[in-house]
């Protein structure tokens, strides 16, 4: 096992070009409370003050966080939805190359992450339902308007984090919660538990995107 | 399911309970105790009712055995007759929710009940208790704040449970016609130094009750000495005498009873000596506040002083008392204790998403003489969570296919934290128990006893506009969106 704790030049938040970067070893605490997090995104820095407690949140790093693919992780949601790219240390990613399915990334055998780079957004929004004995989200919805147009990514539901496309193209046309109110998803391949059937979990989805849009609206 | 037969005024007329109880796969030490004599003898609750029929069938199963928990049986108790209760005052009234006025109609009991092993059940006062209740928990305004919630989309519901328990494990006697094969009386030991610093040993051990500051409380107050000087010494088999334990409720009214009586030893003890230090007829002496005086005079001396010529003898009885303060005793209760109370829970639930908030929690309650009363409030705040724990929360679940322990961790099984319930609401009325010399009745139970019940019945009243007519416990988020939505 290797410490990367040493390695300064892995931590800290740039803005740069239209957004920000964030390097791979930064902790969620400091996203949370980054001034630049906050003026360019504050979704993003809304999401890293909600994971886990505080404790978790002084050490866990973003770079850890999107490299495990844990399906109940925030931070995929806030990746896919923004478009990011993930930097490491030998090319450049973009988010929907990177998620390939329950604890699994495109990360190849000793890859790393040195960076996330997100654009700012017009428009951003994070709505998240806990489970109520572990509080990670059991439904995580990342709605966001960037220069890449509407994006919608769910995590907490499925093994995975995903895409809806039929509340993008909707919100595209109107970004507001009641554009999406009657916009069902589909239980089939969802995760089901005893705190949440898949049928259930989609209806969640619907709930969150509403609510994470009125955020974005706010 | 239960039956509860009334007539048309509401006056109860029968009780038929048919129960199953999980014991797990091995019985352990009161496994077979709770779901039987502290739940069946408690079924009437609060409302008098001439014929009570209660069976219970205790089941082995592949699951992990089970023992007394916070309530040993009167929560499950409680739950029952306080949920027909509730659905019972719903139809009577205007068939859509419970009101209180339908709940008082019900005939309170009067103060004794007679069991089959000849123990009454204690004066409790009932009605003020609901009357305190409702205004603490400002009943009167609840429908104006269903309809501001209605109108943010959400649903209010209101519940009551009022309970009557038996705690303070209890009289031997009765504990072995029940079959029982220990006693349950309580030890303690009150031994003074010849400095006057007193250490008081007990049976009873404290996890976090403050014993070390109810019992030394107890001592400073009989014994008239500063509580400085009082030290309570628990948990050390080596110098405690020997106790039956600290459970039921019963350290204060058990425990506390038997440092009275030791306490009384000392005093008796006392005035011999403090009747030769002042040259006077003992059935003249009398102890006030920490001293000894001969009455109708102004001769005195402090309890110290008694205390120091015990230990050094020089002026003293020797050929009628032995030299030393320290006595102990033991006690035996001649009846359990009844702590009674009510709860008023108000939630506020989501219909979106089937989150239960609990907005507001009262509870009233009559635990006799109180000698602490934030330790008092505490015991109750603590129950009140695992009420809430019970009810909203909290499930060992199995898979039903492969027996295999789902809520195996902490991740999965839902603890009640602080932010699950709101600030409390307390009350309470004193109707001090006649059988002990405290006065105390037991208070580490009653928040757990009553509390799933009021937030269950509080849980069915935001719903019953829906037409929900049952929501099983825990009423999860996914449990009551389940029932809004016909278990889709």
């Amino acid at each position: 096992m290797v410490d990367l704790n040493g390695i300064k030049e892995l931590a800290g938040i740039k803005v740069e070009g239209n957004g920000v970067t964030i390097g791979g070893m930064t902790r969620h605490a400091d996203v949370a409370s980054s001034a630049d997090v906050k003026a360019a995104i504050p979704a993003l820095a809304h999401l890293a003050g909600h994971i886990g407690d505080p404790a978790v949140r002084n050490r866990g790093t973003m770079g850890g966080s999107v490299a495990n693919n844990d399906p109940a992780a925030d931070y995929p949601a806030a990746v896919v939805a923004l478009n990011a790219t993930i930097t490491t240390n030998n090319r450049k990613i973009a988010a929907d190359d990177f998620f390939k399915g329950l604890f699994e990334t495109a990360l190849e055998e000793g890859e790393l992450i040195t960076a996330i780079s997100f654009p700012k957004a017009e428009k951003a929004g994070y709505m998240k339902f806990p489970n109520p004995a572990s509080r990670y989200a059991m439904v995580g919805v990342f709605v966001a308007k960037t220069a890449s147009g509407v994006r919608v990514a769910v995590t907490g539901a499925g093994p995975c984090v995903f895409r809806v496309k039929a509340m993008e193209d909707a919100l595209a046309k109107n970004f507001s919660s009641d554009a999406i109110k009657d916009i069902k998803i589909p239980a089939d391949g969802l995760n089901s538990d005893i705190h949440g059937s898949a049928e259930y979990r989609a209806h969640l989805v619907t709930v969150m995107a509403r609510r994470a849009v009125d955020q974005a609206n706010k | 399911m239960p039956e509860l037969a009334l007539d048309k005024d509401g006056k109860f007329l029968a009780l038929k309970v048919d129960t199953i109880a999980n014991m797990g796969a091995y019985l352990s030490t009161f496994s077979t105790a709770v779901p039987t004599y502290l739940y069946a003898t408690l079924l009437a609750g609060q409302y008098t009712t001439p014929v009570i029929y209660a069976n219970v069938r205790a089941a082995v199963t592949h699951t992990a055995p089970v023992d007394a928990y916070r309530g040993a049986g009167r929560p499950e108790a409680t739950f029952v007759i306080e949920s027909i209760v509730s659905k019972a005052a719903a139809e009577l009234e205007d068939g859509l929710r419970p009101s209180c006025a339908g709940r008082t109609s019900f005939r309170r009991r009067p103060s004794r009940t007679r069991h089959r092993w000849r123990c009454s059940t204690t004066p409790g006062n009932y009605p003020p208790i609901i009357d305190e209740a409702i205004k603490i928990a400002d009943y009167k305004s609840f429908e104006s704040r269903r309809a501001e919630a209605k109108s943010r989309g959400k649903l209010r519901g209101i519940g009551f449970s009022s309970y009557i328990e038996a705690c303070g494990l209890g009289p031997s006697r009765v504990i072995g016609q029940l079959g029982g094969g220990v006693g349950q009386w309580e030890s303690a030991q009150i031994k003074f130094n010849p400095t006057g610093n007193v250490q008081v040993m007990t049976g009873a051990h404290s996890h976090g009750q403050g014993h070390e500051t109810s019992f030394a409380q107890i001592v400073s107050d009989k014994l008239g000495i500063p509580i400085e000087t009082v030290e309570v010494v628990h948990g050390d088999t080596a110098t405690t005498p020997f106790g039956m334990g600290s459970y039921g409720s019963r350290s204060l009214a058990v425990g506390g009873s038997a440092i009275m009586k030791a306490a009384d030893k000392i005093i008796a003890k006392g005035k011999k000596i403090a009747a030769h230090l002042m040259e006077a007829d003992v059935a003249d002496v009398v102890f006030e506040q920490g001293t000894f005086k001969v009455a109708g005079t102004d001769k005195s001396v402090p309890l110290g002083a008694t205390v120091f010529a015990a230990y050094v003898p020089h002026n003293y009885p020797l050929e009628e008392l032995e030299p030393g303060m320290d006595e102990n005793a033991f006690y035996d209760p001649s009846n359990f204790v009844y702590p009674s109370g009510t709860q008023v829970c108000e939630v506020e639930i989501d219909p979106d998403t089937g989150v239960v908030e609990i907005v507001n929690h009262t509870a009233v309650d009559d635990f006799g003489n109180i000698i602490n009363p934030m330790i008092v409030d505490g015991q109750v705040h603590g129950g009140i969570a695992q009420g809430v724990g019970q009810a909203l929360l909290e499930n060992a679940v199995y898979d039903k296919e492969t027996g295999q322990l789902v809520t195996g961790s902490f991740m999965d099984y839902t603890m009640p934290r602080a932010d699950n319930v709101p600030s409390f609401k307390l009350g309470n009325k004193v109707t001090p128990c006649p059988h002990n010399p405290l006065g105390v009745k037991g208070c580490g139970e009653a928040g757990a006893i009553a509390a799933p019940a009021a937030v269950m019945n509080a849980v069915h009243d935001a719903l019953a506009p829906l037409g929900v007519k049952h929501v099983p416990m825990p009423a999860t988020s996914l449990n009551v969106w389940q029932a809004i939505h016909g278990g889709n």
